[in-house]
């Protein structure tokens, strides 16, 4: 044996084994394919955002603003003093570890310093240096360490690959959020001009047009129309909705990518028929509204204020046209901020009335100060007093699972409603794992802006744990169709699923209403919503 | 005895450090986790490459190991290290590598002869030939992130939009999006 070269002297090169340091002693090392590009200065002018500028992350040199440490020090110590969680969360963590395997970049990317407590170290540091006598005194022995341009670039690498889940939250005994102090960490970094275009620029869309596409209003209808026409080539009956009517009883909002992005359109035309069919049924009266063109609000990833000037706009409408209370469509982080942070924004919104449902009676109560109804809550409740016609066989190609996105799911309490219609309108559905959905569930891996294209590696590692247990609900039921009720999930998952479980398709809850929903004087339908030949009509297809 | 036989009795050992071998490649705390924690759905990376592992070997100490099955045990596990920015492409798939030495080490005592030392040689081709299927598996993943990146949310709106015949009204390079 002795003359046999030995196979790791061989491949010596490949050095398998990765030295064991401290965190802070491992440099932050910026890799393609896992961060976003920076932002565009133009879109950063628009927003009024300080230091806009050309900047890319991988040179050494982030033109930052000459006195940038005094700048995030007195931001960091604004928002202790105005964030009695960010400053609770500073102090009582107790690194105890119970958060540390919970994230999904962390499960995927296999970097520590994707653990939630790390993640927060890499903040609480730089507190406990400027901000506590211990960290001034003892230093390093106390976790603390001085804001140096390494730390800020460490701060932006990882505060951009964390998703603002709050699955970590979860298993904290303390109840901290990593997630907010992500949202600080990057209003920190806004603060010199350290964004990235993904969320820059929709949100300077979004406040110029009025949706993050920069689409205009007269797109908007257009396309409307278009799925218009399509329904009623598929049904034989007109959908025309209403828009921009003053005195209609409900604006509906719907996130932008519902309108103008595969698979979100699908589910778009679910909520045509839907209103369609409760207008000829029971007189229901809907607008909806090209102004307030989009239920997103990137700017939840910017800074508390750019939030509230987005989230301002729903409301800015709704009084315009003096509607009653206001229906929001299939969107993730919309509804985050209206149930956790509306209240405090914009709201309460008095000039609106409590929402109670025209055709059930049911009163909305968890929507009594936001006067806002999650479309699947109303959908549920309308299945739940035999309001709908529904023949969930047009579903049975479909072996439906459901993904909890982490907004409506943690960030709002919802996890029954999506599946009671689900449950509703298809015959075949099929649970994930239990560590994997409700309050447990994973991240797409692309949500609070991440869902660019530069960084599809972060993406695919990010998604791995949900896809995992998409592949084993593929692989055990044969499901083909994974739904979900957020834009940026179906804007996200057709790329995961393609990477990870080929062979599954997304799409919206909505989306499989419209299907099964039977419309009053409707033909016979022989395709779903995407053309494709209903279960039973292939052979006519073929001929 | 054939060699085959002998490492078939030892297979479990086998993949077992060939698996702590290839966890080893990560950070220390991530490998910590990566063998400690069992369930596959709070560990896909540990549960996926502990599956590809030992169904690779237990086709590899096949007599005629299938190309195609090997392709399709191998896969999981590339597919997660090709997107992992933690390793180089040489570290993706050079753990493949790692068998032959596993294996030589089991084997210190019975490498006497010609005979096995032979036989020993053939299982190392085998490896082999797995590292250039891993390349090629690489290659494939890489090419799917290459296509995911071009085709990216862009190019969705832009289908959305031609769908309604309102693709004229938009300029050349597409709607106005996000470089
Ligand atoms: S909020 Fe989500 S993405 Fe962020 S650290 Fe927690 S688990 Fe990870
Ligand atoms: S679970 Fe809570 S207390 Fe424990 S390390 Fe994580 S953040 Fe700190």
């Amino acid at each position: 044996m002795s003359d046999l070269p030995k196979s790791d002297e061989l491949f010596a090169g490949l050095d398998h084994k990765p030295q064991k340091k401290d965190w802070m002693d491992t440099p932050v090392n910026i890799r393609k394919g896992m961060y976003c590009y920076s932002a565009n200065p133009a879109s950063m002018e628009t927003l009024g955002a300080p230091f806009a500028r050309k900047w890319n992350p991988l040179e050494e040199d982030w033109k930052l603003p000459e006195n940038w440490q005094e700048i995030i020090h007195n931001g960091f110590r604004e928002r202790l003093d105005r964030f009695r969680t960010f400053k609770v969360f500073m102090d009582i963590c107790v690194r105890c570890g119970a958060c540390a395997d919970k994230c999904h970049f962390f499960i995927g990317t296999g970097d520590p310093k994707n653990m939630p407590v790390l993640r927060a170290e890499l903040l609480r540091s730089v507190y406990r240096n400027d901000f506590t006598t211990f960290g001034k005194l003892l230093g390093r022995v106390a976790g603390a360490r001085p804001m140096t341009l390494d730390v800020l670039k460490e701060w932006w690498y990882y505060m951009f690959q964390c998703s603002e889940c709050r699955r970590c939250s979860v298993f904290c005994p303390y109840g901290i959020d990593t997630a907010e102090i992500t949202i600080m960490g990057r209003e920190l970094l806004n603060l010199l001009g350290l964004n990235i275009d993904w969320i820059a620029t929709p949100v300077s869309n979004c406040y110029k047009t009025g949706n993050h596409l920069g689409i205009q209003p007269h797109a908007f209808k257009d396309m409307l129309d278009f799925f218009v026409e399509d329904i009623e080539d598929i049904t034989g009956v007109n959908t025309e909705p209403q828009y921009n009517k003053k005195g209609a009883d409900i604006l509906f909002i719907t996130p932008s990518g519902d309108v103008f992005a595969d698979p979100g359109t699908y589910t778009c035309m679910g909520y045509l028929i839907l209103f369609k069919y409760l207008k000829d049924k029971y007189g229901l009266d809907v607008t909806w509204s090209t102004y307030a063109s989009e239920g997103g609000n990137f700017g939840f990833f910017t800074s508390h204020e750019t939030m509230k000037r987005l989230n301002a706009k729903m409301y800015a409408e709704a009084k315009r046209l003096g509607v009653k209370w206001i229906l929001g469509g299939e969107c993730g982080h919309m509804w985050r901020v209206i149930s956790q942070y509306m209240n405090t924004l914009n709201g309460p919104a008095d000039f609106l009335e409590e929402p109670v449902s025209p055709i059930t009676g049911t009163k909305f109560e968890n929507a009594k100060s936001t006067k806002m109804v999650h479309i699947s809550e109303f959908t549920a409740d309308l299945i739940r007093h035999g309001k709908l016609e529904l023949d969930p066989a047009r579903n049975d190609n479909l072996k439906v699972t459901f993904h909890d996105s982490c907004n409506p799911a943690r960030g709002m309490g919802m996890f029954d409603e999506p599946r009671y219609v689900i449950q509703n309108t298809c015959n075949h559905f099929y649970e994930m794992p239990a560590n994997t959905i409700r309050e447990n569930t994973f991240c797409c891996g692309s949500g609070s802006g991440l869902n660019a294209g530069e960084d599809m590696e972060l993406r695919m590692c990010g998604g791995l744990p949900r896809a995992n247990a998409v592949k084993h609900v593929r692989d055990k039921f044969g499901v083909n169709m994974l739904a979900c009720v957020c834009a940026i999930d179906r804007a996200a998952f057709p790329d995961l699923m393609n990477y990870w479980v080929p062979g599954v398709d997304v799409t919206g809850v909505t989306e499989l209403v419209g299907n099964a929903l039977i419309l009053p004087g409707e033909k016979e339908r022989d395709t779903d919503l995407r053309g494709e030949a209903l279960p039973g009509m292939e052979e006519d297809d073929a001929e | 005895m054939e060699i085959e036989k002998l490492l078939t009795e030892r297979k479990t050992a086998i993949s077992r450090k060939w698996f702590e071998q290839v966890t080893d490649t990560y950070p220390s705390d991530t490998s910590k986790f990566l063998k400690q924690q069992k369930d596959p759905f709070a560990n896909p990376v540990g549960s996926t490459t502990m599956n590809s592992l030992q169904g690779v070997l237990d086709e590899l100490l096949k007599k005629e190991p299938d190309k195609e099955k090997l392709v399709f045990l191998l896969d999981p596990v590339i597919r997660i290290r090709t997107v992992q920015a933690v390793f180089t492409p040489s570290q993706a798939v050079g753990f493949v590598f790692f068998l032959k030495q596993i294996v030589r080490e089991n084997l210190k005592n019975e490498c006497r002869d010609l005979q096995t030392l032979t036989a020993l040689s053939a299982f190392e081709g085998k490896v082999d030939e797995l590292a250039l299927i891993a390349f090629n598996i690489y290659m494939e993943c890489t090419k799917t992130i290459l296509e995911l990146k071009a085709n990216h949310e862009k190019g969705k709106v832009y289908r959305a939009f031609s769908r309604a015949g309102l693709v004229e009204e938009i300029p050349d390079d597409g709607p106005e999006l996000i470089r």
